[in-house]
């Protein structure tokens, strides 16, 4: 168990959630111009965007995938930390 | 065939539950398998266990119904866990060793975090658990022939065994079964859908199937000048008129014909005839029983049977245009389109595309993913969308009228059909404004709610790291993303192969995969089945630690060895297991997709606001945390009470309802947190001295 956290560990959390933050509030940007738009110009949203696709869908697409490009892009920074070593897998219970 | 496959499905699924159950004698084993589990095989398994029936068949449902509307549920049922991965995820696990309220507790130590806590688990899965239940019912009654109450009935029995038997471990791997066998199976149907194209011309649904197939309706001039409207119809009369009301302008925005019609009959046994009606095989009693719609005629020297239908007025075109309907006689008889219901006489499928850009002509052929969409939102493509409108006449018969409705591909791909959001022809401002709220507030309750619920908490125990824990929660948002990418492709594919059973938007899945033969759709509602045994078992497995570990193990703490602790958790699961089954058979009629949107209303206001303050505001107190999960447990159940829907089902006028709008998370989420802020201040150490 991690009983004692080691400074550079407590570093490599905060830093984690940081990252965390600032992606989640990146995304509730991203995902809140969706919603405003689809309220107050729904019109738009019936407007051609890329590849052919309408605003809508190329919105409503590109929130999933750019969710699980987030995703991976978390995952990358979190296994690469600044200082000390990658937390191992604790074993449990 | 289908039930051959259930049969098959629920065989695997208590051979593992066996398999795994001696893993499930200690309390680590029962509740969190251990914390063993790979985070791959829990990363399929959270999807295999957040995607419900809902998602399933609700929103592929939605989408063929709504168009763009149903797929906006499944982008906020997937940005919910850019939440649950950047902020829950990881502290969750670091902090708790089996619940979620160990982790609220751990800084405070205090029974009363803890009960509150697991009071909200229990609420929120209740919540949860009812339209699963109902979503099983629903699904028995045409996929296998028989009852509702036996979906239910078999359902709650299988999880009960699968919880109650195996604890998490069988629960993880039947929800990694159920996950893996959703991703490829809606994989395959969507490359059936995007290698079928679009057609104008033939209805694919007609091959080769024995239920319900769709119909291309017929239309027919008619001359309005006249005291009595006359239609083109050989023999035929006009015998009746309904319009629908526009609520706003008082004009009348649909108008319907009752016509009657000859059908060349033929003698059968017993004084019956029977006649071709939609291409379906109607039989009818001569002479009709008293108050029945047909009679017998020779009008051109042959016997035909007189029959009413209604007729849908397009007043642009001067035609009628031929709908289906269904007529529930004063003696509670149902009629199907002017003739008695039967095995044979049933509503046809309904939906197609009519009209697609002419480059391409009466068909696409193949298409390719992007193509698909781009055309279907093409302002020139016109889908045509299954609508009805039901009402009750002077002889006490009530009507429902199925009919297809044109709709422009650019409207049918944009926000707006089911959640009406741009202000309409005589609305008044205020109604706009609620409208524009209400879609609001489900978005927000969608977002914050996925972190908050409780059978995606307890997965995070289930893995041995907190980086464990991450990455299941990556491969989750990878498989769900995908699943609700495919979604899109399996909704409007139901529509462009006419597959639309107008009567309920839940089969609209399965009878997709039926357009392509009967192994798919064996295939596709054996996972419906499965999907709602995960969904339940995760729902009832989180009660059953809410409850033995949360509740009891608090309030006894001291003579709660963990051995009781495991067999309570056991009592519990069948109990809530049982509860389940008994609401899932009395609220039959209740509709599955909002039930779902009103769980993560709920848990998004009772749970979330606590999670998060607990993580990043330093000055939360136990008291803050308390009151805050209490305020969003109230409000949101309350208001949901108060509601127009709920106002509406205790059968009083929706528009009396004290809250003008369905759903509560805009109002409830923000409370919870001004909770947590205003008692957290009131409740520091060194204490003002407001209460």
């Amino acid at each position: 168990m991690t009983q004692h956290v080691s400074a550079s560990e407590a570093a490599y959390e905060r830093r984690k959630t940081v990252i965390g933050v600032r992606m989640t509030v990146l995304y509730s940007i991203v995902y809140g111009g969706f919603v405003v738009l689809s309220v107050f110009r729904p019109a738009l949203m019936g407007a051609r965007a890329l590849f052919g696709l309408n605003l809508a869908v190329a919105y409503g697409l590109g929130l999933i995938l750019i969710a699980i490009l987030f995703a991976l892009v978390y995952n990358h920074l979190c296994r690469t930390p600044s200082a000390g070593g990658i937390p191992k897998d604790t074993p449990g219970t | 065939m289908a039930i051959a496959v259930f049969v098959v499905f629920v065989a695997l699924v208590l051979a593992v539950s066996t398999h795994t159950s001696r893993k499930a004698r200690s309390v680590g084993g029962y509740f969190v398998a251990n914390s063993s589990i790979h985070w791959g095989v829990n990363g399929i398994a959270f999807a295999g266990g957040y995607l419900s029936v809902a998602s399933f068949l609700g929103i592929c449902g939605l989408i063929a119904f709504f168009g763009y509307d149903g797929f906006l549920y499944s982008i906020g049922f997937l940005a919910g866990w850019i939440v649950a991965l950047f902020v829950i995820a990881e502290p969750m696990k670091r902090m708790g060793t089996f619940t979620f309220s160990d982790a609220l507790n751990r800084k405070f130590s205090r029974p009363g975090i803890q009960l509150a806590a697991g009071l909200s688990v229990l609420v929120v899965s209740l919540f949860y658990l009812v339209p699963q239940m109902v979503g099983a019912g629903v699904l028995v009654e045409p996929l296998l022939g028989i009852p509702h109450y036996w979906g239910v009935i078999i359902v709650g029995t299988v999880v009960i065994l699968i919880v109650a038997g195996g604890g998490m471990t069988s629960t993880t791997y039947v929800q990694f079964f159920n996950g893996g066998l959703l991703l490829t199976f809606a994989t395959i149907l969507t490359i059936a859908v995007l290698a079928r194209g679009v057609h104008t011309a033939d209805l694919p649904s007609e091959e080769g199937t024995q239920g319900l197939e769709s119909y291309r309706f017929e239309e027919t001039a008619i001359d309005l000048s006249g005291d009595i409207p006359q239609v083109a119809l050989p023999y035929a009369r006009v015998t009746g008129r309904h319009a629908v009301i526009d609520r706003h302008t008082g004009k009348e925005s649909l108008v319907f014909y009752r016509v009657e019609r000859p059908y060349p009959a033929v003698e059968g046994v017993d004084q019956t005839w029977s006649a071709i009606i939609m291409g379906r095989t109607v039989s009818f009693d001569s002479p009709p029983p008293d108050g029945y719609p047909w009679r017998f005629d020779q009008p051109y020297g042959r016997p035909v049977v007189m029959v009413n239908q209604w007729w849908l007025l397009d007043k642009d075109r001067g035609v009628l245009v031929e709908t289906q309907n269904r007529t529930i006689l004063p003696d509670g008889n149902s009629l199907v389109n002017g003739g008695p219901e039967s095995a044979s006489n049933r509503l046809r499928q309904m939906g197609y595309v009519s009209q697609i850009p002419e480059d391409y002509g009466e068909s696409t052929g193949s298409v390719g993913p992007v193509r698909l969409l781009s055309i279907l939102s093409d302002r020139s493509t016109v889908v045509q969308r299954p609508m009805h409108t039901a009402f009750t006449d002077e002889t006490g018969e009530q009507i429902t009228i199925y009919y297809e409705k044109p709709t422009s591909g650019d409207v049918f791909m944009r926000p707006g059909l089911m959640f009406p959001l741009e202000a309409r022809e005589g609305e008044p401002a205020f109604t706009t404004l609620l409208n524009r709220l209400n879609f609001i507030s489900l978005m927000l309750a969608l977002f914050f709610g996925t972190s908050a619920l409780p059978h995606i908490l307890i997965r995070y125990y289930t893995v041995p790291s907190a980086e464990a824990a991450r990455k299941s929660t990556i491969v989750a948002i990878a498989g769900i993303g995908l699943f609700y990418i495919l979604t899109m492709y399996l909704g409007v594919g139901a529509l462009a192969s006419g597959a639309i059973n107008p009567e309920t938007s839940n089969m609209s899945a399965p009878l997709l995969a039926r357009s392509f033969g009967e192994v798919l759709f064996a295939m596709i509602s054996g996972i419906a089945f499965t999907t709602v045994l995960a969904t339940v078992s995760g729902l009832i497995m989180a009660a059953s630690g809410a409850v033995a570990h949360d509740l009891m193990g608090n309030l006894m703490r001291r003579e709660f060895s963990d051995r009781s602790k495991v067999l309570t958790g056991r009592v519990v699961a069948i109990v809530v297991g049982v509860i389940g089954i008994v609401l899932g058979i009395a609220f039959r009629d209740m509709n599955v997709s909002f039930l779902v949107g009103w769980a993560f209303a709920v848990a998004a206001s009772a749970n979330l606001p606590s999670l998060l303050f607990m993580l990043f505001w330093k000055k939360t107190t136990a008291p803050g945390i308390i009151a805050s999960i209490l305020v969003g447990i109230i409000l949101s159940v309350g208001l949901i009470l108060l509601s127009p829907d709920m106002w509406a089902r205790y059968g009083l006028d929706p528009a009396g309802a004290p809250m003008p709008i369905n759903q509560p998370g805009i109002v409830s989420i923000p409370l919870s947190f001004i909770t947590l802020v205003l008692v957290s201040l009131a409740t520091q150490k060194k204490r003002p001295a407001s209460a």
